[in-house]
């Protein structure tokens, strides 16, 4: 599993606006985790590489932020806020619903690879609680036939081949 | 109980947010005085810019409060290294708003990104530095888009860049994205995340303004402070701190969430009380009693609905026992179990301390399993003694002010919420689930 050029010359492109390498570590593992949905072993090896930085340093980063999955997860990725606002606003029946529905727990990925549900702290969204992030996007103000009706369609999209959950992105543009 | 508002006070952040394409350079030369003030201010000596926040009474809006201009005149002249060469300097904008409660920030970047950046070119002429990192936090995929979009329209019409607006002055911005930790929003620590690092906050001393961004002086401010900026340097400092009491200036914007009629971001002046920054998000909700509420993001202790005619600038409620913090307000109902709402604020702390400081990795693990076996019927009256002895042990104990924020939920639920512990216990005594 290389790295693709593209993430390198993206990571080349920004290099002239840090004072340091090691700054670009946390932007060059953003795009691994976007790229591949996960940061595997390989890649922290080959971003050592490219970085011309000792692998445990990659790790020690890698493993402190939450966004950098270390095990593959879900094409779409359900981060289902539980904090405070969210939880007084309801947000355990929206888990408990995408739990029955996908058949799995908070933290598991589906058999078929498509959908995993996580439980992540506070998004920032209190005033329009419950907040679910898909991949991406934002979804405030959800209630459970929302949640159905999403799931419903992030299939039908998977498998019409379709990206889900980045409705703000622009090929080519960072980030 | 009803409010009037001051006849002096303005809408300084939010007047344009409801407006179709209120996020555009367009928008915001045209409607809402867009980088007059940048004019003004790069006319102006750099310690006159610095002077005239001084008087403004701005503080940091962030949470702790710090005098904004004091902070700026904190920053060295012209800092050498040890050969003598000059050392540059850094702006740092902090954009890591991840406070359970608080959503103000995103407002800004999302509605009016322009005013924050005009802040921040202010802020760098004030400063004397030529360079500003934005530090978003991972999840904030659209306000990242939106901040670089507008980013990049300012460069273009030359208000950032080279030779600004003809006055000899280069400023220019980058936007460095963080990657999901609640700790990057203390400055140290977010300036190791900065630099590509954990995000584990440093020993102070040396503060940011000696050792900040890669080594370099830097200077730390949250989005709602820059976007106060302008309207001090066009308005004058004098409107901007009428606006406050003596001790704080102008508007402050206040996210209320929870049960609530009318969640959301008010900006309001600090001369309200609690109570009445409730009933402007339309009261307590479907028509209950107000239980507990947590006046300033959830690292600011509980108060009891009793306690709510406190005013809500930074030092009343702090002489209140809480903090008026990120200024996040989170409204509880009558329904709801304190147990378990300071369960579900333990469980976060739990997950985030950064895990440097023994005191608080262990104490805030500690706290949140004690919490949860209380929940779950294992609780004893002796529990309760521990919690303090705990927090005891943490507070002031750590380099950073995390531990504190832990015993914030923890201290003020049981003590004064007490009543609902005590049940749970008596409960569990009965059903006999005690081991």
């Amino acid at each position: 599993m290389a790295l693709p050029e593209r993430i390198k010359n993206t990571i080349n492109g920004i290099r002239s606006q840090f004072p340091t390498t090691q700054a670009l570590l946390i932007p060059m593992l953003h795009e691994v985790q976007e790229e591949f949905h996960w940061v595997s072993e390989d890649s922290m090896k080959e971003i050592a590489e490219f970085l011309e930085m000792p692998l445990s340093k990659v790790k020690e980063v890698a493993t402190f932020y939450t966004m950098f999955q270390r095990e593959p997860i879900g094409k779409v990725n359900l981060q289902f806020c539980t904090n405070i606002s969210c939880w007084l606003n309801g947000a355990e029946k929206l888990v408990t619903c995408a739990e029955k529905r996908l058949g799995i727990k908070s933290g598991e990925t589906t058999p078929d690879g498509k959908f995993t549900i996580n439980q992540v702290e506070c998004l920032a969204a209190c005033g329009t609680a419950p907040a679910l992030q898909v991949n991406q996007d934002y979804y405030e103000n959800l209630t459970v036939p929302q949640l159905n009706d999403l799931l419903d369609q992030a299939s039908r999209d998977l498998d019409a081949g379709k990206v889900v959950g980045k409705s703000t992105h622009k090929p080519g543009v960072w980030p | 109980m009803s409010y009037t508002l001051p006849e002096n006070f303005e809408l300084v952040l939010t007047k344009h947010v409801n407006e179709k394409d209120c996020h555009t350079l367009d928008y915001y030369i045209k409607n809402d005085n867009g980088y007059k003030a940048l004019e003004k201010a790069l006319k102006m000596q750099p310690n006159e810019v610095t002077d005239e926040v001084k008087k403004s009474n701005l503080r940091g809006r962030g949470g702790a409060g710090f005098p904004t201009g004091m902070k700026w005149s904190f920053m060295p002249v012209k800092p050498v290294d040890a050969k003598g060469n000059p050392k540059p300097k850094y702006l740092v904008c902090n954009a890591d708003e991840g406070e359970p409660g608080t959503f103000k920030d995103r407002l800004i970047m999302t509605k009016t990104p322009h005013k924050m950046i005009e802040g921040m070119i202010i802020a760098g002429h004030a400063i004397d530095s030529n360079k500003g990192f934005i530090y978003i936090r991972g999840e904030f995929y659209q306000e990242t888009r939106i901040m670089q979009a507008a980013i990049d329209e300012a460069r273009a019409k030359g208000f950032l860049g080279k030779n600004i607006l003809g006055s000899g002055f280069d400023f220019d911005l980058v936007i460095y994205r963080g990657a999901g930790a609640y700790i990057c929003g203390e400055e140290t620590a977010l300036l190791n995340s900065l630099e590509g690092k954990r995000g584990e906050p440093r020993l102070k001393p040396p503060f940011p303004a000696q050792v900040g961004a890669y080594g370099m002086p830097s200077c730390v401010n949250n989005v709602e402070t820059f976007a106060a900026v302008p309207y001090i340097i066009s308005e004058g400092a004098a409107k901007y701190a009428a606006m406050g009491n003596e001790r704080s200036g102008g508007t402050r914007l206040y996210g209320v969430s929870g049960h609530v009629n009318k969640p959301g971001v008010y900006e309001l002046p600090m001369t309200m009380t609690l109570r009445q920054v409730i009933e402007v998000a339309g009261g307590c909700k479907d028509g209950k009693k107000i239980k507990a509420v947590i006046p300033g993001g959830a690292s600011a202790p509980m108060l009891r609905e009793s306690e709510l005619d406190v005013l809500m600038d930074y030092d009343s409620l702090m002489k209140a026992g809480t903090m008026s913090g990120s200024g996040g307000v989170i409204v509880m109902d009558e329904s709801v179990n304190i147990v378990e709402a300071a369960y579900v604020l333990l469980k976060f702390y739990e997950h985030e301390s950064c895990g440097q400081c023994s005191q608080c990795r262990e104490g805030s693990h500690w706290l949140a399993r004690m919490f949860k076996r209380i929940l779950d019927g294992g609780g004893t009256q002796d529990d309760l003694d521990y919690i303090s002895k705990i927090c005891g042990n943490m507070a002031g104990q750590t380099i950073c002010a995390f531990a504190d924020a832990v015993t914030g939920p923890a201290l003020s639920s049981v003590k004064k919420f007490r009543e609902d512990f005590e049940a749970m216990i008596k409960n569990s005594a009965q059903v006999g689930a005690h081991v």
